[in-house]
């Protein structure tokens, strides 16, 4: 059983508490004058999405968690599961509503997400930071606007809507931040 | 900041400690950092050295105090020591595994009269300081709520994680305390402002002798704070060999609670006590921490004198 003890402790470090993986956020050594050392820590639980903090008597030893992290490619959805493949291996995985998560949105056939496998079973999925998709539906904009004040709802052709200037019409492509649910500009 | 000041800050510094020091007929000592016991302290990690062919030849001393020590029964008068010392499994921003440590003793002194003293050299070190003087007690229940010497220990627990978030099971009493301390009430004291705790709980005495004041059993023993960095700790030392043996049985004794290796008590350190420690107070000092106030630097790494890899 290959472990990590607190000494190893560092921001990504993925190990098991109480059978549940998690990775560190944050980490600090701390060592008061005279008495036990600790790693106080911020820690992600990877399942439910939780982030804690906790403290850690410094030099205990914790298993390492079989969390990867791998660019995969997505296919489609049955309604139930949405499926992945490694392009390396080949190999498919399908990943759950708990998994994907409100990332659902931003899924579209044949572009590449990260998918991070838990004993080999996706656990969750992050779109790139960027995504460049078609708006498919939105309300015509009013001519003349060039600033995007106010703005109006787009829908993307992965599902996803976001706040776009009013000069973007159907069938245009843009890029959006992921992260931030943002339109970032037109893509040509 | 340029290696060439960092060198030449340290020069300077080493300079005016020594001449602080010889200007009051002190004796610079420089013991052993290679010997054949460690210290019990359940929660300090010495470093064994053994040769490549795994002969075991002793441990990297993680203070000066027992050489010291032993120096001081034998007569040696007042003493200081400027060197290093090795702690295993120990770095973090305010912590290096190799630092530099300037430790001294003096005879007839309680720790009131050492703790005025460590305030003159920093004042000379450091410029003009205000001196703030705290117990241990009044710390807890300034910055905290909470008494310290009162309080129990399911109270403590929950009050830590309250605080703190989720911790480790089977933390003993001290634990939370040091937990508390280090984590909400050190970052609280004034910066620009030379912090003096004193009056520890008798758990936390270590090597000092402790005594009753106001009805309250306190270790005499104290810390000193400066722009939120722990500086120096101090103790009027404990003479008495029976005590001092018995508290590093207890240590040993939590070790095995903890899971920690056990320790050889140093039998050296237990026959000068028993040879006769005259009465004093001694202070270890992290010359590096001093370092990092001077120059202003939030990292340890950053005022060695070449970094630290291992």
């Amino acid at each position: 059983m290959a472990t990590y003890s607190t000494n190893d402790f560092r921001p990504g470090l993925k190990f098991l508490i109480d059978g549940e993986p998690v990775a560190i956020v944050e980490n600090n050594f701390v060592r008061p004058g005279k008495g036990q050392a600790f790693a106080k820590t911020k820690v992600h639980f990877l399942l439910t999405g939780r982030i804690v903090e906790r403290t850690f008597r410094s030099g205990e030893s914790y298993e390492v968690a079989d969390v990867m992290e791998t660019d995969m490619e997505y296919l489609y959805t049955d309604g139930e599961f949405w499926h992945f493949m490694d392009p390396s291996s080949f190999e498919q995985f399908a990943a759950d509503s708990k998994a994907v998560g409100d990332n659902a949105k931003w899924l579209k056939e044949q572009e590449s997400c990260m998918v991070t496998l838990y004993n080999n079973t996706p656990i969750s999925v992050t779109p790139p930071n960027f995504v460049v998709q078609e708006v498919v539906e939105t309300d015509p904009g009013l001519k003349g606007d060039t600033s995007g004040s106010g703005g109006k709802p787009a829908t993307l052709e992965s599902g996803a809507v976001v706040r776009v200037p009013l000069f973007v019409q159907i069938g245009e492509k843009i890029k959006v931040d992921t992260r931030t649910n943002e339109y970032v500009s037109r893509a040509s | 900041m340029q290696q060439s000041t960092i060198l030449r800050q340290r020069h300077n510094t080493f300079v005016k400690i020594r001449h602080f020091f010889n200007a009051r007929k002190m004796l610079e000592v420089d013991t052993p950092l290679l010997r054949t016991f460690s210290v019990t302290d359940p929660y300090m990690r010495a470093m064994q050295i053994s040769s490549s062919i795994g002969t075991h030849s002793g441990y990297l001393q993680t203070s000066p105090e027992y050489a010291m020590k032993e120096l001081l029964a034998s007569g040696s008068g007042d003493i200081y020591q400027l060197g290093k010392v090795f702690r295993s499994e120990e770095s973090g921003p305010h912590h290096s595994e190799e630092f530099t440590l300037l430790e001294w003793y003096r005879l007839g002194f309680d720790h009131h009269q050492l703790m005025q003293e460590i305030y003159e050299l920093m004042v000379l070190l450091c410029g003009p300081l205000q001196r703030v003087n705290l117990s241990y007690q009044q710390a807890f229940v300034d910055y905290l709520g909470v008494d310290p010497f009162s309080i129990s220990l399911e109270e403590l627990k929950l009050f830590t994680i309250d605080k703190l978030g989720e911790l480790p099971e089977k933390l003993l009493f001290d634990n939370y305390l040091t937990l508390l301390f280090s984590q909400l009430i050190e970052p609280e004291f004034e910066k620009k402002k030379i912090t003096f705790v004193h009056s520890f709980p008798v758990e936390q005495a270590s090597l000092a002798k402790t005594e009753i004041v106001d009805s309250m059993h306190i270790a005499c023993r104290f810390e000193v704070y400066l722009q939120g960095l722990e500086m120096a700790n101090g103790f009027w030392e404990l003479t008495d060999a029976k005590e001092q043996l018995s508290r590093f049985e207890k240590d040993n004794e939590i070790r095995k609670e903890l899971g920690y290796p056990l320790v050889e008590i140093d039998t050296g350190l237990i026959a000068a006590l028993n040879k006769g420690l005259p009465e004093c107070a001694g202070v270890a000092l992290g010359f590096d921490r001093l370092m990092m106030v001077l120059q202003n630097e939030a990292q340890i790494n950053n005022v060695l004198p070449m970094a630290f890899t291992l």
